[in-house]
């Protein structure tokens, strides 16, 4: 009952934002609107028991993606203090095609039969993902690293490049 | 992990923002209000401002927004290794050097590249 309540009220603080990030004239706004969206899906992850996960849209999305689409309004020519209509005239046929596709996600979502795997879920989700990637997956875990190295050195060759 | 204990971090969101409406509300209601031209200029420390608040930034800001968002990355794999670093003791210690220390290589290119110079 109380997991239903918060389940809306959880919702709510995802759709509402939400529909200001694709309604509002204001680009920055759009954009600052993400961020209680990413936290409303944040208490989504945590109702199904994924702190993990929870945790890396807070650190990544609201706080990582939210910057750099802030940096990239800004860096873009009259990307800021304009006013934009992010609508054009075929508004209905848009509502139309996303209620037909919202419709048959819920008719698919109630006719799949969803399997539950055995086995319980650890208590604390990340300290589990924590010890696995740690032991028995330490070759993946140390070439992330080698991944995230490269993604920083290409993001300044590109960086670079523009000067 | 009970789903009950995130009620205190909601408790704590709730008084939060709650906080921060208020604060704005006491300002609302006491604050005389007043209304010329000169108020509603940018504020820029005093002298007279050159152009809107909202310009069109210099490109470099781009690479250090990147650099932000390579380490926050990096801080998501902190994140289960400080939880389970106890139990793990010494070897993940050192797995985490490792993966530390390739990630500070590309902070080294960084500055010997001078990307985080500004000249």
């Amino acid at each position: 009952m109380g997991t239903l309540a918060a389940f809306f009220i959880l919702s709510a603080v995802t759709l509402i934002p939400a529909v200001v990030v694709v309604t509002s004239k204001n680009i920055v706004r759009s954009a600052l609107a993400l961020v209680p969206t990413f936290f409303g899906i944040t208490g989504l992850y945590i109702l199904l028991r994924a702190e993990f996960v929870a945790g890396i849209q807070v650190l990544i999305y609201a706080g990582a993606i939210t910057v750099l689409i802030l940096f990239v309004i800004m860096l873009t020519e009259g990307g800021t203090g304009i006013r934009i209509r992010q609508v054009n005239e075929q508004v209905p046929v848009g509502a139309l095609a996303s209620a037909v596709l919202a419709a048959l996600l819920i008719w698919v979502f109630l006719r799949t039969p969803w399997p539950q795997g055995p086995g319980a879920l650890p208590e604390y989700t990340a300290a589990q993902i924590g010890t696995t990637l740690l032991s028995s997956m330490v070759l993946v875990f140390e070439v992330t690293s080698l991944v995230l190295l490269i993604s920083l050195i290409g993001a300044i060759i590109i960086a670079r490049r523009e000067r | 992990m009970l789903l009950l204990d995130w009620l205190y971090v909601a408790a704590f969101a709730v008084i939060g923002l709650l906080l921060a409406a208020l604060s704005l509300a006491i300002v609302w209601v006491l604050s005389p209000r007043s209304a010329y031209p000169q108020k509603r200029m940018t504020y820029e420390s005093g002298v007279v401002p050159i152009g809107q608040a909202w310009a069109q930034f210099n490109i470099r800001y781009y690479l250090f927004g990147l650099v932000f968002v390579i380490f926050a990355v990096e801080v998501i794999y902190l994140y289960p290794w400080a939880i389970v670093f106890r139990q793990l003791g010494k070897f993940a210690f050192f797995e985490m050097l490792i993966f530390l220390v390739v990630l500070l290589l590309g902070l080294a290119y960084a500055w010997r590249k001078g990307a985080l110079e500004w000249t």
